[in-house]
């Protein structure tokens, strides 16, 4: 990938993120993502219903990769039932950690297929969307013996 | 200054974190080595020649440490791995059996976690309360906010001689003499300040402090507990075993050794101790002052060049220690970091373990710079040099 296109769209979306803010409405599912070494610190908030995502948000101090990938990748998972953003969020995570992935499900999360070259910032492009995987596999636990 | 000293700097790295750990000399390493080549054996088993010798300098190392902080005796240093074990040595076999619910521990929102963690433990469990001592602008500790913060229910004052976020310097000795005519204990936590600046336990009256050697050019996983001899003959000992014991039935019936060896169970951390005795040795022929004044010059020309910069943020621009902190307007520390790291220069991102001195700060994360001896003004410059063309960050680190 053009390395002037890669950070353009990482740039965009650092700099006018998608849907960060505090949603006024509480049908959110509330989820605290941090960093263990201390440093990045992101609040997501969920809005799911029928098993279908319909809305996320997000609100925190963060760096550069791990804002990005949020903005990113949230626009990728709303509107998505919970299995293909699980199956979505996979992808993701292969590309990451260099396993077989289809890019096209990713669309502009692409950009960080050269991520593993800095180790250190992979905890930055996975923190919030393993945090949003987490609340997604909650909420089927909870949801399934209901059904 | 002795920059050949210090192998890790012919690697062409730039070293500003030394608040986290410093570099360590060559000495250090050869003397360790020299332990498990020419003499390994356990210490305090002593009926030949090199055990012997294990047993003279570990003992010897405890005698500098001594020397080094003004105790009274030698058997007022334990070594611990450093300064948390330390902290949490004090507070559990001390203050954990002589306080009593409702009493007060004195601290301030910028000490490090291993000196207010500890603190909470024994909140919970016997009800003492955890107070804050007001920072002032500068988030300096002043004698005047001490006082305010004292009440009759006060038994302790924790503090950080020098912190490790803002780095900036208590005036122990003052608040020592405030808290022992309160009859207030006075712990000190030494860890930022010891390889920087002269400590006088005697001097200033202090009842428990607390050291890490890989703060001071010495090996990690070791460090030392002081405290006044009648107090450490109250204290619990937090490890039973060998070496510390004087004798046991198999009734249950045990006694044990003299302090300070009751409290070092079980074979100690020996290259650890010899690497520290060496890193001492190193610092006291540097000599303290010295090195203190040499790095003050090098902290006021990093300021005045920061300064110079529109685009930094600096939120301690007048403490007096090595420690600077900043931000780039409108970046992220740990970018910041990452940036600089491109140039080799290392520098610290993040909240520093001093998490709750955020809500003060009112910012989240810095990026921290602390100096040592074997800095230089060239290596400041460098580092401005690059900070000038930050402009161009997200070219090189996207
Ligand atoms: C002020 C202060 N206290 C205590 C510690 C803990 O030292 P150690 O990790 O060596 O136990 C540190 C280390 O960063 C420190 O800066």
């Amino acid at each position: 990938m053009d390395q002037n296109i890669r950070r353009t769209i990482i740039l965009d979306n650092y700099e006018h993120p998608f849907n960060r803010g505090i949603p006024q409405s509480n049908d959110y599912i509330k989820h605290n993502s941090n960093n263990v070494s201390c440093i990045d610190n992101l609040d997501l908030y969920i809005k799911i219903k029928d098993n279908i995502i319909e809305d996320i948000k997000f609100e925190g101090e963060a760096c550069v990769i791990s804002i990005s990938s949020t903005s990113i990748m949230i626009q990728n998972l709303i509107g998505k039932s919970i299995p293909e953003a699980l199956d979505i969020i996979k992808n993701y995570q292969n590309m990451i950690n260099e396993e077989p992935y289809n890019e096209e499900k990713l669309k502009d999360a692409i950009v960080y297929n050269d991520i593993y070259k800095q180790p250190s910032r992979k905890k930055c492009a996975t923190l919030s969307i393993n945090g949003i995987e987490e609340v997604l596999k909650e909420y089927l636990k909870k949801e399934e013996p209901k059904n | 200054m002795n920059r050949e000293d210090f192998p890790m700097l012919k690697d062409d790295i730039i070293y500003f974190d030394n608040g986290a750990t410093t570099l360590k000399p060559y000495q250090v390493k050869e003397a360790i080595i020299e332990y498990y080549d020419h003499y390994t054996a356990n210490a305090h088993r002593g009926d030949y020649a090199i055990s012997a010798k294990v047993d003279n300098i570990y003992e010897g190392t405890r005698h500098k440490i001594k020397e080094l902080i003004n105790a009274n005796e030698d058997s007022e240093i334990v070594f611990t791995s450093g300064s948390t074990q330390s902290m949490n040595y004090i507070i559990f076999g001390f203050f954990a059996h002589k306080l009593q619910k409702d009493d007060e521990v004195l601290i301030t929102v910028s000490e490090h976690a291993s000196n207010i963690l500890p603190w909470f433990v024994i909140a919970k469990q016997i009800g003492i309360k955890v107070k804050y001592i007001e920072l002032d602008e500068n988030y300096n500790v002043t004698i005047e906010n001490v006082k305010k913060a004292i009440t009759p229910k006060t038994k302790v004052i924790s503090l950080a001689h020098i912190t490790n976020v803002i780095g900036d310097i208590r005036p122990i000795k003052e608040i020592s003499e405030l808290a022992h005519q309160k009859n207030i204990y006075m712990v000190v936590d030494a860890a930022q300040s010891i390889a920087h600046k002269k400590i006088d336990v005697t001097d200033w009256n202090i009842d428990f402090l607390v050291a890490s050697a890989h703060k001071m050019y010495g090996p990690t996983g070791i460090g030392f507990l002081y405290g006044k001899f009648n107090l450490l003959e109250e204290t619990i000992p937090q490890n039973y075993g060998g070496g510390m014991n004087a004798m046991f039935t198999k009734e249950g019936y045990y006694e044990l050794r003299e302090v300070p060896t009751r409290f070092e169970a079980g074979t100690p951390n020996i290259e650890g101790v010899i690497g520290f005795n060496a890193a001492i040795e190193y610092i006291n022929n540097i000599g303290i002052s010295k090195i203190e004044k040499y790095e003050h010059e090098l902290k006021t020309y990093l300021v005045e060049e920061l300064k110079k910069l529109d685009f930094v943020e600096i939120y301690n621009p007048n403490t007096i220690g090595t420690t600077v902190a900043f931000n780039l307007k409108g970046v992220f520390a740990q970018d910041t970091a990452i940036y600089l790291d491109k140039y080799h220069i290392c520098v610290r991102a993040g909240s520093h373990c001093a998490k709750i001195l955020s809500d003060a700060l009112k910012i989240n994360n810095t990026c921290r710079i602390s100096l040592s001896f074997y800095n230089n003004k060239e290596e400041i410059d460098l580092l401005i040099n690059v900070l000038k063309n930050s402009k161009n960050i997200w070219k090189e680190i996207l």
